[in-house]
This record gives C-alpha cells, structure tokens and sequence, in this order.
C-alpha cells in the first residue's frame, strides 16, 4: 500500500534535460498508466520511481517519506521488466523466491508463497524448469509471479506485454487487470499502446516529450483531451485535424462551409478543428456537411472504416458501425456530430467548446 | 531463407572436405610430436618420413621425467602459469565489469591507453623490461615472470571480460537490485554465475599464453631452478646435437595441462548460460 507523490521531478543526463517539472500524485491501490511515444521519457520516469535511474532534481515521495536517495531494495516495490529479466541460471521456483531468498526469510514461508503465486499464474508444473525452457508466455508469468510473491507496496510494469503475440497480450492484459482487482495494490504501468492504456488505467497519464501533457480518467482523455497530442494519441483510429478559420457563428472549413461550433471560445482564435472518425457520419448529401470520394474503404465487420477526400479540405476518416455498404470510388457524404467536435488553437491547446 | 538452409550434395561433401583438410592441416604437426616421441632415437634419421615408426619406445619420456629437469621446469611453468592467468583474471574480470556497467570519468582514456599497449611489438621493451627487472632484484625469479605476464594480457583479457559483461542484460541486475539485491549482491548471486564461461575462457586464455611464452621467460630467467619450462626445451639443444626425441617427448608432456584444462572448461564455453533471460 503506498501512496506515491512526484513533485517538480527533473531528469537531465549532464547538461542535457529530458524532463521538467514532472508532478503527479498516485493515491493508495490507484492503477497508473504512462503512456506516450517512444522516447517521451515514460520508462525513465519509472525507472526514476524504481529507484534504477538517479533523480536529477525535485521530491519523490512514498507515503510522505522522501525516496529520492534511497536504493531501489529499499523502496518496496516490484517491477516487471519488458525483458522479464529472469535470472537464467535459476529454476521457475527459485527465480520466484529470490526476494525471499535474499531478505532471508524462511524456507517453508518461501515455499509456500511461491507455491501460491505458481497456482494463481498457472505455473504449477513448471516450476522446475530453467527460463530457456519456458515459452514467451510463461516467462512473462514468472516475471510476475515474481513480482507477486513479494507482496510489495506498488507494482511497477515496463511494457510488460509488448513482446508477446496479439493474443497472448490480451490474456495476459486480463490477467494484470485480474491481480489488481485481487490485490488492490498500487500499480504503475508504462505502455506505449493506447488500448492496454484505455483498458487497464484508472487514470493515464500522456507524455510527450519529457512534459505531461494530461492526466484524466481514459474516459477524461477521450472526451475532453487538453490539446491536440492527447486527442491524437488517444482513440483508434486517430482522430481527424482538419484547418479551421474563425467565423460568424462557428468555424469555416477550408472549403468555406461554416460549421456551427466554438460559441464559446471566448478571445481565442480557433486554427483547427478535431472530430474522431466515429463521430463522423455517412448522410444524405442535403444534410451533409462535407461532400468527397471514397477512397479507399476497408470493411473489419465490427466497423466499416471510410477514408473519404475531401475536396478543398483534405482527407478525412469516418467509422461507420458495423457492415456499410460502400466501395472505394463511392460518392460520400459526411455529416459532423458538432456535440462532439473540439477546436484546437495554433499552439494545440483544446479550447473550451 | 529455404535456399540457403538446403544445399547440394556437392556443397555438404565439399564443405566436409574442406573441414577436414583444415583438422589435417592443424593437427598435424601434434601427430609428428608424438610421432618422434615414440620413436627410437636409431630410427629417427633412419626412417624420417615414414608416418608411422617401425618400432616404439617409451625410452624418451622415462628419460625426460627421471634424468632431466623437466620436472622442475614443468613445476615452475605450472606456477607461473596458474598465478598469471588467476591474478589477470581477477584484475581483468573487474576492469571488464567497470567498463561495461559504469560510465566515469577518463574511461576511453583508459580504454585507449590499454589499445595502444597491445600496438608494440614486444621485442620493442625487452631492454626496458630487463631494466626494471633487475632494478627490483627480481631477476631469476618466478614473480617476475608473473608480473610482466600479467601486465601484458590485463589489457586483452579485460577487453576479454567486458564483452562477457556486455552480453549479460543490464536488466538481470536491476531485476536483482529492485528484488532487494545491493549491487555488491546482485554481482555475486547473478552476473557472477552467468560469467563463469567467460572466466573459464579468459583463465584458459591467459594460461596458455603464460604456458608457452619463452621470450622474456629466455631473457629474465637464468638458473636452472626457476628456469620454465619453454626455456627448459631448449636445454636439450646442446652445441653438437639436438636431442629431438627427448625434446619431443617433453613437449609432449607439456601439451597435458593445456589439454586437461580445456576439456574441463569447454562445457562452459560451449553452452550460453545466459539464454532465456529475456525475451525471445
């Protein structure tokens, strides 16, 4: 049980600066995730949490206690490496037990906490066997099983899932959101996929860059992203930018249409315009907005996904539910969900629509 | 992929071909060794060529052990040998550790200056060497034979040792450290057990070289009793005669060490210990 305050952290290597003025507090039994683009500085700051990398300036915080200096044995926490990081030369049970082993506790306390861990992972049979004889799969099992069986005061995950297959990641997705649920134990997760993000977190938190760009429920950054990174980042497929000017009652697109959004922007010129491709609609064409070309349609049957061009405005996505009856070179007409629209200004910060 | 995996008959017969003049070509000479060792010193000129002696002895090598030496010479290698390749190792295995693990200040310094070393020929420092040698009252002695050993494989052996190092993930000792290791620990109970095939080969690396080095071994050592066993081959060369069959016989002896040494270490070298670590 802990609960984890970040304030003002820094991070540079020599005179380099990669991070600034990082503040977040993670409550008690609270599922973090990072998320961001490669080299926005998410495994860095876990790792900075873990206690693996030096924290450049700022407090961190574990129950109050300031952490900053203390070494990574001594924070009690369990992480689970993107590698896994089994100790090679070690069985299944030993590679579980060596947290034990090492704060030398008993034998039959040892035994028995590696038992339970191997029987909820399902690694029962296993637990003989040298990590080369495991398959992908269950080395990231006793990756965890490891991190279980030192009952420790917050998880910490590197990408975890991201060398297993499609399927062995949704399994084993399910499974990281199981043991939470089980263990309600504080939980940081790094990821770069937006769905283990939208899936697992109570609250994400996007980085770009070595800067927070927002921290919300997946729910919070879905529909209220703060700027243009967080609504580009968030949800599949990408949500549509297209260019806006301000205009008497609303914003022009390109082509000149006017759209009916953004009474309330205050002083703040709108520059572009977001919309994500399920709040697009296919309509007929007196009620559309835009009018285009399909150019290219594919057909997923949970969804039809319709890139449409857009004359004088651009290429725009729209996702229609289920099987819609379309083909590439299909005249298309686009209505815009205005509710759902969002106005972006020139520096990408979301403004209050 | 297929391609290139399925090849001619041709390819495999040419490929075995080429394998076996190659082990030929190597080990023949350690046949003709043992070949004139167990040949009768009449025999020796008289049927030189031949690939296998008429006859055998094991005269040569009761010789060698009972009415030279060569005992002594071969106790003095073994010390020699053992120390160096044991100290080197040691110093070795913690430069290749830094090295690889730590980032400090002057570390390509230090890494350039270990480069230049192995660009000399050795010939070069023979007089400087013998100078300093002689200046510390170390001359005829085994523990000069040591230190300059030991001295000039540091250099290749930590390089050795770094690349062992480097093979093993970084995140194995974190891993150990967040599971409550100190780094002293994480050392001890995981990078160490991973490496002891790089330890065996650098030990057995170093040893060999200490083992047959007769250069400074030549030049440092005079007295018969601290004389090594390289130097000692050389006794059996007198002004009028080469004894060859003794000399054989000797040598072969001193390729049993060697020998021993690496049959007990190659399971290491063969195997990767590390696999099944991380991902893959």
């Amino acid at each position: 049980m802990a609960r984890i305050e970040l304030h003002n952290i820094a991070k540079a290597y020599g005179s380099v600066e990669v991070m600034r003025d990082i503040n977040l507090t993670i409550e008690d039994g609270e599922f973090i995730v990072l998320v961001g683009p490669s080299g926005c500085g998410k495994s860095t700051l876990l790792r900075m949490i873990a206690g693996l990398e030096p924290i450049t300036d700022g407090d961190f915080r574990i129950d109050g206690a300031r952490m900053n200096e203390i070494p990574p044995r001594d924070r009690d926490m369990a992480m689970v490496f993107q590698s896994y990081a089994l100790y090679p030369h070690m069985d299944v049970s030993r590679n579980m037990g060596f947290s034990l082993e090492i704060r030398k506790a008993q034998k039959e306390e040892r035994g028995r906490k590696v038992a339970e861990a191997a029987q909820t992972l399902g690694l029962a049979s296993l637990t003989e066997r040298l990590p080369r004889a495991l398959s992908g799969g269950q080395r990231q099992r006793v990756a965890m099983g490891r991190a279980i069986v030192r009952d420790p005061s917050a998880f910490l995950f590197d990408e975890p899932l991201s060398n297993l297959d499609a399927a062995l990641r949704v399994e084993m997705r399910l499974e990281i959101a199981r043991l939470h649920q089980r263990l309600n134990a504080t939980m940081i997760y790094v990821t770069h996929d937006q769905v283990e993000a939208l899936t697992l977190a109570d609250r994400i938190v996007v980085l770009n860059a070595g800067d927070i760009q927002q921290v919300g429920t997946p729910l919070d950054l879905y529909e209220r992203p703060s700027n243009k990174f967080v609504a580009q980042f968030i949800g599949s497929p990408t949500m549509n930018i297209l260019g806006v000017v301000q205009s008497e009652g609303g914003v022009k697109l390109k082509d000149g249409t006017v759209l009916n959004v953004g009474s309330e922007t205050g002083q703040r010129q709108a520059h572009e315009l977001g919309v994500r491709p399920e709040h697009l609609d296919v309509v007929a064409e007196e009620a559309a907005h835009m009018r285009g070309v399909a150019e290219l349609v594919e057909h997923l049957g949970s969804d039809t996904n319709i890139h449409a061009k857009i004359p004088g405005v651009g290429p725009v996505l729209v996702r229609q539910h289920g099987h819609f009856p379309m083909k590439t070179g299909d005249a298309v007409n686009i209505a815009v969900d205005l509710e759902k629209a969002h106005l972006f200004g020139p520096d990408g910060v979301r403004l209050a629509a | 992929m297929r391609t290139l995996r399925q090849s001619s008959p041709v390819a495999v017969t040419g490929k075995y071909l080429a394998l076996g003049f190659y082990v030929l070509f190597a080990l023949f000479p350690l046949y003709w060794l043992a070949k004139i060792a167990i040949t009768p010193d009449k025999l020796i000129f008289t049927e030189g060529t031949a690939l296998v002696p008429s006859r055998f002895t094991f005269e040569n090598f009761r010789t060698v052990l009972l009415q030279t030496d060569f005992l002594a010479y071969f106790r003095n290698s073994l010390v020699v040998s053992i120390g160096t390749a044991a100290i080197t190792t040691c110093i070795a295995a913690a430069a290749g550790y830094a090295f690889s693990r730590f980032d400090f200040r002057g570390k390509r310094l230090v890494i350039a200056v270990m480069l230049i070393t192995q660009m000399f020929p050795l010939l070069m420092i023979i007089a400087p060497i013998y100078k300093i040698v002689a200046a510390l009252g170390l001359l005829n002695s085994l523990t000069s034979l040591i230190i300059v050993y030991t001295a000039f494989n540091i250099p290749f052996a930590t390089f050795l040792m770094q690349s062992f190092f480097d093979g093993i993930p970084k995140d194995l000792e974190e891993a150990g450290m967040i599971d409550g290791c100190t780094r002293f620990e994480a050392l001890r109970k995981i990078i160490l057990p991973l490496t002891l095939p790089g330890l065996g080969a650098t030990l057995g690396f170093i040893f060999t070289a200490a083992w047959s080095e007769l250069l400074f071994a030549l030049m440092l050592i005079n007295s018969n009793e601290t004389m090594t066993f390289p130097v000692g081959l050389l006794t059996f060369v007198s002004k009028f005669s080469v004894d060859w069959g003794q000399m054989m016989a000797a040598g072969v002896l001193a390729l049993i060490p060697s020998c021993l040494f690496f049959i007990f270490i190659q399971r290491y070298l063969v195997q990767g210990l590390t696999s099944g670590a991380v991902k893959g």
